[in-house]
């Protein structure tokens, strides 16, 4: 609170009192009714019993932990494995479009920072930008249509005979991986350019020169630099992706179901907003935990991912 | 100690129709303190560079120890770079940077240690291997980088300006210490700066450099008192030009017509003048005296400006349009100060003066 009493006095004395106030007010407004409250109502709910409308604020609207036992154990008590199982594979493969995207992004990252010059760069960046103005449940489709069994992939492979049946990619979730990577490829490059931005180039040729061979000029002098970059691209990545909803729910083949079409179920099918709620709550509890966790192994603080 | 020699050959250097580097032929021993004097964007660094393999010449040869370094990169040659800014890894420790020429020959950590340690005991920086880069001086830091330039004892020591972001008092404290270093490994150095006391007090030899040419080389009392150009008389210490004409020659002696007078002067390494040629006499301040009568070699100016420095008085004199600088011993009497616009009569010995060809000259 002192830190916030010093920030605020200090800010005053240089914008006047006005101003200073009226910036706490609005952040406080953002923070507290766009954040703070929705999220609080949704924890509330998440200890509800699911009553129909006239019984709610009556005896029967108590507090309970029925809807997180029922993700831990359904309905009879064996472990409710297919929630569970659910979660698993939207974690892991979260995990593994975060990195697939930075095996993308770091490359791109650093040729931008350091190879490209002038025209080429600026191209590189509309390049990368441009197509993000096409919204996203269209890129989804365009991703359907690319990988369909009639799609532009198939048609080329099997035109040029690299295989010889139609290739199920949407099945076989090659499809959902890419549009998934896709979708947040600039929430990585961008961090990540930033950081590998400030290195001063003779860094590298001094590596050079005493013989270091490219990877190790990446192991040892740059990629030390791009790591908060890369650590809030693939936190940004990973969260926006276990919490994706269009495109898993476009370009997911019919038998992986992502976690968030769970949550979305109970919310919409089954209007137990309660359980969904519940549901909703973990994703986040995990995520976070995981996120936390994989900061611990790698030494990243949360003060270098605010760089 | 291996002969490696450094041999520039015929080596021009150019970006599209921009010439960098004109014509370089130079050789520098084996354990020499050579230095590249020239003032900024002369050329130095990519001469350098050319010389540690970051670039190919576009014309002529590099040969170290007698072997053509044609598409030999800058790791095989035995030369290390010292960068303009050093380029000290921030991210690792003062040992990890000086031992990290080794950790690429694949050392041990505990031989690349014990190397990192040696190197800090030589730098005369015991015991701080394990701080950051960040937590070093400005002087500190250049005596790191030499350190790791040195961890894999190369031949010849390349050094861009190491120099020049260090403030005056450390930069001339580091000038001994660079010496004291060289003398001690024995290695060479070629040294890059466009500061001439740096030049002439570190070196045993100096070039210097003016748009891309090499204009003379040699010892540094070579290069100060027997200036081969009007570039190098003009830009190494303080001197007076004076232009003119040949009027005639006597042996080594030339005498001008110029705007101040008739003047002579010794001919620079005995060449030949024909006479109307246009030539620069360049006498040093300090040669310049006050005389009371008029007479040979003598100049009759007005005094614009004087300012005491202690150990001497420096004046400003003008005659005819010409800038004339004196600096002039206090011998410890109190002499009057003289007045702006009192007309002074300045005298020079000829041999003291030095005639060359008119040509390009240093700005000031
Ligand atoms: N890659 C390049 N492309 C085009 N021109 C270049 C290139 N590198 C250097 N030059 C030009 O060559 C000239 C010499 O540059 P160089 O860097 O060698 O100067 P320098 O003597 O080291 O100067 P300074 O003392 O300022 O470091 C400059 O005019 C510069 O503009
Ligand atoms: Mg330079």
């Amino acid at each position: 609170m002192g830190n916030f009493r010093t920030a605020f006095n200090s800010f005053a004395g240089r914008h006047g009192m006005g101003v200073a106030l009226f910036v706490a007010i609005a952040v406080a407004a953002w923070v507290i009714l766009l954040i703070v409250l929705p999220q609080l109502s949704m924890l509330d709910y998440s200890f509800r019993h699911n009553l129909p409308a006239s019984q709610i604020g009556g005896p029967d609207d108590t507090y309970t932990l029925e809807n997180y036992r029922y993700f831990m154990f359904g309905n009879d008590d064996g472990l409710n494995t297919l929630d569970i199982g659910i979660l698993l594979r939207t974690l892991i493969a979260a995990v593994f479009v975060t990195i697939l995207d930075v095996m993308i992004c770091y490359p791109i990252a650093f040729i931008l920072a350091h190879s490209a010059s002038g025209v080429s760069a600026r191209l590189m960046v509309i390049g990368l930008i441009i197509p993000f103005w096409v919204n996203e449940i269209l890129r989804a489709f365009a991703f359907r249509v690319l990988f369909g069994a009639t799609g532009l992939i198939n048609s080329v492979g099997l035109g040029m005979g690299l295989w010889d049946a139609p290739v199920d990619f949407i099945r076989a979730d090659v499809a959902l991986y890419s549009g998934l990577a896709y979708a947040y490829i600039l929430l990585m490059i961008f961090p990540i350019y930033n950081a590998v931005e400030a290195l001063d180039r003779a860094q590298i040729e001094a590596a050079r020169d005493m013989g270091a061979p490219w990877w190790r000029v990446h192991w040892r002098i740059v990629l030390p630099i791009a790591k908060p970059g890369i650590a809030s691209g693939a936190t940004m990545v990973f969260m926006l992706t276990s919490g994706a909803l269009a495109a898993p729910q476009i370009l997911g083949g019919p038998s992986s179901l992502w976690f968030t079409q769970v949550i979305y179920q109970w919310f919409n099918q089954s209007s137990n907003w309660q359980r969904g709620s519940a549901y909703a709550v973990i994703l986040l509890l995990v995520c976070i935990a995981f996120v936390t966790l994989m900061m611990r192994v790698f030494k990243v603080s949360v003060g270098e991912i605010g760089k | 100690m291996r002969n490696r020699t450094v041999l520039l050959d015929h080596v021009s250097i150019r970006f599209g129709d921009f010439t960098a580097v004109d014509n370089a032929n130079l050789k520098i021993d084996s354990g020499e303190f050579f230095s590249f004097l020239g003032p900024s964007g002369c050329g130095k660094t990519t001469l350098l560079r050319c010389i540690s393999g970051f670039s190919d010449p576009t014309e002529g040869k590099v040969l170290i120890g007698g072997k053509d370094m044609k598409g030999v990169g800058p790791n095989k040659r035995p030369t290390a770079l010292i960068f303009q800014h050093l380029a000290l890894f921030p991210l690792m420790s003062v040992a990890e940077n000086i031992a990290f020429p080794l950790e690429v020959r694949g050392a041990s950590k505990k031989d690349r240690r014990k190397r990192a340690d040696e190197l800090l005991d030589m730098i005369a920086l015991p015991g701080i291997g394990d701080k950051k880069v960040s937590e070093l001086s400005g002087g500190q830091k250049q005596r790191v980088a030499i350190a790791r330039a040195l961890a894999v004892e190369p031949d010849i020591l390349l050094l861009d300006e190491p120099l020049s972001a260090l403030d005056l008092k450390l930069r001339q404290h580091m000038r001994a210490e660079l010496r004291a270093i060289q003398q001690r490994v024995g290695v060479t150095f070629i040294y890059i700066t466009h500061d001439q006391g740096e030049a002439l007090t570190m070196s045993d030899r100096v070039a210097v450099m003016n748009s891309g040419v090499i204009e003379q080389v040699g010892a540094p009392n070579v290069i100060y008192n027997a200036p081969r150009t009007a570039f190098v008389a003009s830009f190494v210490g303080e001197n007076n030009a004076i232009s003119g004409k040949v009027a005639g020659q006597t042996e080594g002696m030339v005498t001008l017509n110029t705007p101040v007078g008739p003047v002579s002067g010794r001919a620079a390494g005995g060449r030949k003048y024909k006479p109307g040629e246009q030539c620069s006499l360049f006498i040093r301040p300090e040669q310049l005296t006050l005389t009371g009568e008029a007479g040979p070699n003598t100049i009759s100016a007005t005094l614009r400006s004087q300012a005491f420095e202690g150990a001497s008085t420096h004046l400003l004199a003008d005659c005819a349009g010409t800038r004339l600088r004196l600096s002039q011993i206090n011998t410890g009497a109190a002499a009057a100060p003289l007045a702006p616009g009192a007309a002074l009569t300045l005298a020079f010995a000829p041999e003291h003066a030095t005639v060359l060809p008119a040509g390009p000259m240093a700005s000031e």
